[in-house]
């Protein structure tokens, strides 16, 4: 992001309260021009309160909100230069579809000529074109969710906010929505900002994702950042890396952290970090693609004595829970490429060793 | 529903029967009536030769009789009384249905609602007598007014035609109220916020979106107000006078003080006419909307 180029929407310590409980707490984002912007996190993590913040359905009780670099803080929400995607599409039912993508239209400066010509332009950008005349309750879920975002992009927002705009339409034709508006996105050059609470729609959509919790954020970062390099407990574990190991540091020197397991094995590991104190104890994840279940210890490898204790077959691949001998559960995602005959390498009960590369241990700062 | 229909007929027998004595036979007798003349002591006087009376055309006297001179005006009066009722009655309902529905906190609404429906337990007799307290030169409005010192002549209103049109307005009130409420609950929120996200400020909001959707409960609570308004005679006798005679004293009159129960049943079955087309108009506009239930 150049320094002469505002970012697109700034939000500035953003608290918001319901009551004792703080939505979003003290929220600082930027979020750059034409950026697919993600706020991801379970539900009650404050992302839809965040999402109307900016829309203005809700005032902040501290902080600012900036909008193209001017202060849209106390702007009503029918004065922003934004456009929301409703989660239900909120389409107006005694209205036809193309009633409903002019309804904004009448409060821009523009030609009645011009505008019957736009909303026809709007229409054919999410090829509804000839649905002109149904109402709300003659269309599927798929072209609901169409003439909302028409609805929206016929104003010419700077910045669209979706607000979970895939929850409402059925697994098989949200992959096909998802290449769309990310398609759209990227030809209109705009910026959208995109609540979700689906890891995989965010991953393979964003350009960046804010992690959620608790009000506030945990992680911004591209989807590899977030999912290869989590910094907390919470979006390792949010992004499926459950497995979380319990170090103690031995020592830092040279640029290399050397970390004790609570069961003797020492390891070293490049260390880009913090000053460490001698016995520290640590925390880390591995992912469980990156650990491999190993009947004898490979060399190169951190081993971790295990027990295998349960195994799900997907065929592709397998996913096998084991536990070490202090009762700690991991679990580990193995692709069957090299399976070849007709049994499974362990079973339930038997002895195995989980091994990883050293340099897929995370370090995870304390939330 | 529709579907179901015929195994339903034998459990709608006893509403056809409550409907058919108490409605429809009462309803032909009156028609009847209504084509007979007045006996020389009130009664009906006999027909004699039924198909000459018939073919002389005697028999739509009563009708002709109430389509001219100080009847049309009367007519017209309570046509006009009840349109005027239903008018102030939605403008000042919206607001309250309004802020019930939405603005009111939601530990309150239980409570305001029942405030609504209160009056109901009290005879509507009494209320309308507590009104004649209410309004009369020295009633509460006028000793609060010359309290005031601002006057010093009572307002005459009690016997006046705003008299009656704020005893109707006062008693059809929870009509309007009501039906004009449960449209406005069912309002979703977030139309309101879309609405307002592509730019529509309050007033637009209310005019595009709030009450095209809360139109079912602005046609039943008109529906609601504007019968028994246009029949009404109890308001309009203890705070109207003499002068205000709507086309329910009329009828009243009819067979209580004139004793022309032809006449009258003329009179009441040309109101009972008007208000089935009404009600007929209102089922089309009913299924129209797609039989959705509107009251």
């Amino acid at each position: 992001m150049s320094a002469s180029l505002n970012p697109s929407v700034e939000i500035q310590n953003v608290t918001k309260r319901f009551g004792d409980v703080a939505a979003v707490d003290g929220v600082s984002l930027s979020i750059a021009p034409g950026e697919f912007f993600a706020l991801l996190g379970p539900s009650g993590c404050g992302k839809t309160t965040l999402l109307r913040l900016i829309a203005g359905f809700e005032e902040p009780d501290a902080g600012t909100i900036r909008i193209q670099g001017s202060d849209v803080t106390r702007v009503p929400p029918h004065r922003r230069p934004v456009n929301m995607v409703f989660q239900h599409y909120a389409l107006f039912p005694h209205l036809t579809v193309e009633e409903n993508v002019a309804f904004g239209m009448r409060y821009k400066d523009l030609p009645r000529t011009g505008q019957a010509a736009r909303v026809a332009e709007a229409l054919a950008l999410v090829r509804l074109t000839g649905y002109e005349k149904r109402r709300s309750d003659q269309l599927s879920g798929g072209q609901r969710q169409r003439v909302a975002l028409a609805r929206a992009l016929v104003l010419g927002p700077q910045v669209l906010l979706l607000d979970e705009p895939l929850a409402a339409l059925d697994p098989n034709l949200r992959k096909e929505v998802q290449v769309e508006l990310k398609s759209l996105q990227r030809s209109l050059g705009i910026t959208f900002v995109f609540v979700t609470h689906d890891r995989q729609e965010a991953l393979a959509m964003s350009d960046r994702i804010a992690v959620m919790n608790g009000g506030k954020v945990e992680q911004v970062g591209s989807p590899v950042q977030v999912f290869e390099a989590p910094e907390t407990e919470f979006v390792a574990r949010f992004l499926g890396a459950t497995n979380v190991f319990t170090a103690e540091v031995r020592r830092q020197e040279d640029g290399l952290l050397s970390l004790q397991l609570p069961d003797g094995t020492e390891f070293s590991i490049p260390d880009p970090g913090p000053p460490r104190l001698r016995r520290e104890p640590l925390r880390f994840v591995v992912r469980p693609e990156k650990l491999a279940l190993r009947a004898v210890p490979v060399p190169s490898e951190i081993s971790l004595a295990v027990t295998v204790e349960d195994r799900v077959y997907h065929g592709a691949s397998t996913e096998w829970t084991v536990r070490d001998a202090r009762g700690e559960r991991y679990a580990v995602f193995a692709q069957n490429a090299g399976l070849a005959g007709d049994a499974l390498p362990f079973s339930p009960g038997s002895p195995a060793f989980l091994g990883w590369d050293a340099r897929h241990s995370v370090m995870l700062r304390e939330s | 529903m529709r579907r179901s229909g015929r195994s339903a007929y034998p459990l709608l027998l006893p509403t056809w029967l409550v409907l058919g004595i108490f409605f429809l036979v009462p309803l032909f007798l009156m028609l009847a009536v209504s084509f007979a003349e007045r006996g020389t002591y009130g009664g009906i006087k006999p027909v004699g030769d039924l198909g000459a009376y018939v073919r002389s055309g005697e028999f739509l006297g009563n009708y002709a009789r109430s389509l001219g001179g100080i009847y049309l005006k009367i007519g017209w009066r309570s046509l006009w009384m009840a349109v005027l009722t239903t008018v102030l009655c939605l403008a000042v309902s919206f607001p309250i249905a309004y802020y019930l529905a939405l603005l009111a906190p939601r530990r309150w609404k239980g409570l305001l609602l029942g405030l609504v429906v209160v009056p109901f337990w009290t005879s509507f007799l009494i209320r309308t007598y507590a009104w004649m307290f209410i309004l009369r030169t020295e009633g509460l409005i006028n000793l609060v007014l010359l309290g005031t010192g601002l006057f010093h002549h009572p307002l005459e209103i009690l016997y006046t035609q705003t008299a009656v049109m704020i005893g109707l307005v006062y008693g059809e009130l929870p009509f309007m109220i009501l039906p004009l409420y449960a449209s406005l609950e069912k309002l979703d929120r977030s139309l309101l916020e879309a609405a307002s996200d592509l730019g529509a400020g309050s007033s637009q909001r209310l005019w595009r979106v709030t009450v095209p959707l809360s139109m079912p409960g602005i046609v039943a609570g008109t529906v609601l107000v504007f019968i028994p308004s246009l029949g009404q005679f109890v308001v309009s006798d203890l705070l109207g006078g003499a002068r205000g005679m709507l086309l329910g004293n009329l009828i009243q009159n009819q067979f209580a003080v004139a004793r022309n129960k032809p006449f009258g049943s003329a009179l009441a079955f040309e109101l009972t006419a008007a208000v089935l087309l009404l009600l007929v108009a209102y089922a089309v506009y009913a299924r129209r909307r797609g039989g959705e239930e509107l009251l």
